[in-house]
């Protein structure tokens, strides 16, 4: 044994050199120098200052803009550091509900969103996008029948044309990658923004 | 189900099938030491490492000897990283201030990405700072991977040699799979994945005023880098507490599909390595078919159960199905086949929460996992786990015609059969005797959050996940405690290495016997016959071994959940 010590003690430290301290520093250098955009987290800047990630949900609440999917992220408790409270949208603690497919409490969610759903689109079927939380707590899409779903409203609190705003939504939806991978989907945010654009014009 | 899931499914299986060839051939001439077209770049640092390892390149290792460098490298690398993350708070590259992580976290965690298993108990961009997400986990996720690979390779040397008492040097296949196969593939895949959005930058984590005014911090960091290792050496271990359903560690479709290509795409390319090695492309494709078939089967089982939805969601009139815990851009399609993948290999990366899956799309991941996740399986690992498997069945076979069971020449006798058997069992002991301990102590019941058989299918889920390496989780489960931080250690490392020695033992033994001409009585192992006695083995040994245990989770709450019954904690 005492003969391999050496060997696995200088081939250690080596491939740490290269793989955990060269690889990533170089790969750091050439993404940042390729895609620096990207490589910095995609973030949008309004005014000069950062508005968000367009890679990354927020926790839209307000009846003026569309909303996201709900979100089980949670934060530290401020008054007790050993519990924590919900935070939808944390994007320093990803996380999903963990909820499995015969809990109570998921259950009950489920049905306290999907009757406020209801109440605010009457007749409408509601996309389970709009009442299931995602993997990550963070999804910044949803699906191009949940943006619609939510028209309604929105045309309301904005006094705009519901058609108006259906081909802002269209405009908006980007397809399956290749016409094959994922789903269709809309970015809440880049939504968002292009109806405070249009409030301007 | 739509037809588009069904061709993202068939097209992810053409494109594994598709690059089988090209990289194994490529893989072979690595591991018999012959130039490959990145030799004039590497074998100069190749062989500098060597003169100050003081490694003779040429000098070959009996089993025991090969086992030793192996133990020995992942000890110190086990150390290494311990003292990282205990020291991070006064190391550099800690813009978030992460303060130390605590002994038992440590120890669980540096287990973990020593066995390849990558467990997240600790929570990626709450508990770690970039120096030990680099230095220490993506270091481990690059020589833990190589440690597999070439354990894989000198099982397969046992079997292609005749009459030596060598297995190749530990040193050199560890190295040349390090720097001839990880480090290129992983350099290219991370500007990929940088160009589908996945950050990579020591900047501090950024805070942005959102759009209705609220304060947003936005954790980055060096994501790419780490997440193209993490799925080429199914490693599994998540940059992010989500790991690959957040949007930086998995931004779009097309990332997904890569990620998910990569998680397989070494451990199928073994199965070729392993015929072109022994003499007979076929023997490779012969057991690349038995994991294809047994995979096959369990996508169409998960993708089924979610886009049923659960009972939940369908009593309340929701169609679509199970979106719960699941990603927009992906879909219950590409969240399914993911969902299989990482656990038919040892990834254990998630792009969706596998503890909110319905209960039987969550009973094929967690029976992925108790076959030994031979189904391709981990890099190296999936190869020789499968292997043993063969010795078994080879062995069933020569005892049903009253015949020396015979594989490719090798005369398979007990010595053989005793070790396929010790590394077959150590699972079943750690994932249903942890599991069962777990629920009968307080530390063990206070970790579930889901009331009911979902809490049992918590726990037995987070030991077969720890014993098989993988390092999924049905998430829900608060592992970050002494007792479980200890209990899955000790899980992950007998899962790793009392599969690995004996099978480094089978290998020597294997090497050091003739081969035998083949004769009109030899069974022929390329054929349909052999496929089926060898999907038959796996699915019977799991099956035998742990249904009970799959009927008291997840097959209850299948019943449970069809009848309308829901399960609430503390009531």
């Amino acid at each position: 044994m005492l003969t391999q010590i050496r060997p696995a003690l200088v081939l250690l430290v080596a491939l740490a050199a290269v793989t955990g301290i060269a690889y990533p520093l170089a790969m750091t250098g050439l993404a940042g120098a390729i895609f620096p955009a990207k490589a910095a987290g995609s973030l949008i800047e309004r005014d000069g200052h950062v508005v968000g990630s367009a890679l990354i949900g927020q926790n839209f609440t307000g009846a003026n803009y569309f909303h996201g999917r709900p979100s089980a992220t949670t934060a530290t408790d401020p008054a007790d550091a050993t519990k924590t409270v919900p935070a939808p949208y944390n994007a320093a603690n990803s996380s999903g509900s963990n909820l499995g497919p015969t809990s109570a409490a998921l259950a009950e969610r489920v049905k306290g969103d999907l009757d406020a759903l209801k109440a605010e689109n009457p007749g409408q079927p509601v996309p389970v996008d709009l009442v299931t939380t995602s993997g990550s707590g963070l999804d910044p899409d949803i699906s191009p029948d949940a943006a619609l779903f939510q028209v309604p409203r929105i045309a309301k609190a904005r006094a705009l044309a519901e058609d108006k705003l259906r081909d802002l939504v269209a405009a908006q939806v980007q397809g399956r990658t290749l016409g094959v991978l994922g789903e269709p989907r809309v970015n809440v945010l880049a939504l968002n923004l292009a109806l405070d654009d249009m409030g301007k014009r | 189900m739509t037809t588009n899931g069904w061709i993202q499914i068939a097209l992810y299986c053409a494109v594994v099938l598709a690059l089988v060839k090209p990289l194994g051939a490529y893989m072979t001439r690595v591991f018999t030491g012959e130039r490959t077209f990145l030799s004039p770049v590497l074998a100069p640092i190749e062989r500098g490492l060597y003169r100050v390892a003081g490694i003779d390149a040429r000098q070959e290792q009996t089993w025991l000897a090969y086992a030793g460098g192996m133990i020995v490298f992942n000890l110190l690398g086990f150390v290494l990283l311990y003292a990282i993350l205990r020291l991070q708070a006064a190391l550099p590259y800690n813009p978030a201030d992460q303060s130390a992580v605590a002994p038992d976290l440590a120890f669980n965690t540096a287990t973990s990405f020593v066995t390849n298993t990558n467990w997240q108990s600790y929570g990626g961009e709450t508990t770690l700072s970039y120096l030990s997400q680099m230095l220490g986990l993506t270091h481990q996720n690059f020589v833990s991977a190589a440690s597999g690979i070439a354990v894989a390779v000198a099982l397969i040397r046992g079997f292609a040699r005749a009459s030596t008492k060598t297995l190749g040097s530990f040193w050199v296949d560890m190295t040349r799979a390090t720097l001839y196969v990880l480090l290129p593939v992983c350099i290219v895949f991370t500007l990929v994945l940088v160009s589908q959005g996945m950050p990579q930058t020591l900047g501090a984590y950024v805070d942005a005023t959102t759009l209705e005014g609220a304060k947003q911090t936005i954790a980055v960091g060096p994501v790419a880098s780490q997440v193209a290792i993490k799925m080429l050496g199914t490693n599994g271990g998540g940059f992010f507490n989500a790991n690959a359903a957040h949007p930086f560690e998995n931004p779009t479709a097309l990332s997904n599909f890569l990620q998910m290509i990569s998680i397989f795409v070494i451990g199928a390319a073994l199965t070729n390595v392993f015929g072109r090695m022994v003499g007979d492309e076929r023997q490779g494709w012969a057991i690349l078919a038995a994991m294809g078939l047994l995979f096959v089967a369990g996508v169409a089982v998960t993708y089924w159960a979610e886009a049923n939805a659960t009972g939940v969601l369908s009593q309340l009139g929701l169609t679509g199905g199970n979106m719960e815990g699941k990603e927009t851009r992906f879909g219950i399609a590409a969240s399914a086949l993911f969902a299989v993948i990482t656990t038919a290999a040892s990834c254990g990366a998630v792009n969706a929460m596998h503890d909110s899956f319905t209960a039987l799309g969550g009973l094929i991941p967690l029976l992925n996992m108790q076959l030994g996740e031979v189904i391709i399986g981990g890099v190296g690992a999936g190869l020789y786990g499968m292997l043993i498997f063969v010795i078994v069945a080879i062995f069933v076979a020569g005892l049903m015609v009253g015949r020396t069971p015979e594989y490719l020449g090798k005369k398979i006798e007990a010595k053989e059969v005793k070790m396929a058997m010790l590394g077959i069992l150590c699972l079943p002991l750690m994932m249903l005797g942890f599991t069962a301990l777990a629920t009968v102590v307080p530390a063990g019941l206070a970790g579930p959050a889901n009331a009911g058989p979902h809490g049992f299918s918590e726990i037995l889920y987070a030991y077969t996940s720890a014993a098989a390496n993988n390092g999924s989780a049905f998430g829900g489960l608060t592992a970050n405690t002494l007792f479980y931080n200890t209990t899955l250690a000790i899980g992950m490392l007998v899962g790793r290495f009392f599969v690995k020695i004996p099978v480094l033992a089978i290998a020597g033994s294997l090497a050091a016997k003739k081969t035998l001409p083949a004769s009109a009585g030899t069974f022929p192992t390329h054929g349909g016959l052999f496929v089926g006695l060898l999907v038959g083995v796996v699915l019977i040994m799991g099956g035998l071994t742990f249904f009970p245990s799959l009927a008291l989770g997840p097959i209850v709450e299948h019943f449970a959940g069809a009848a309308g019954q829901t399960f609430s904690t503390g009531g």
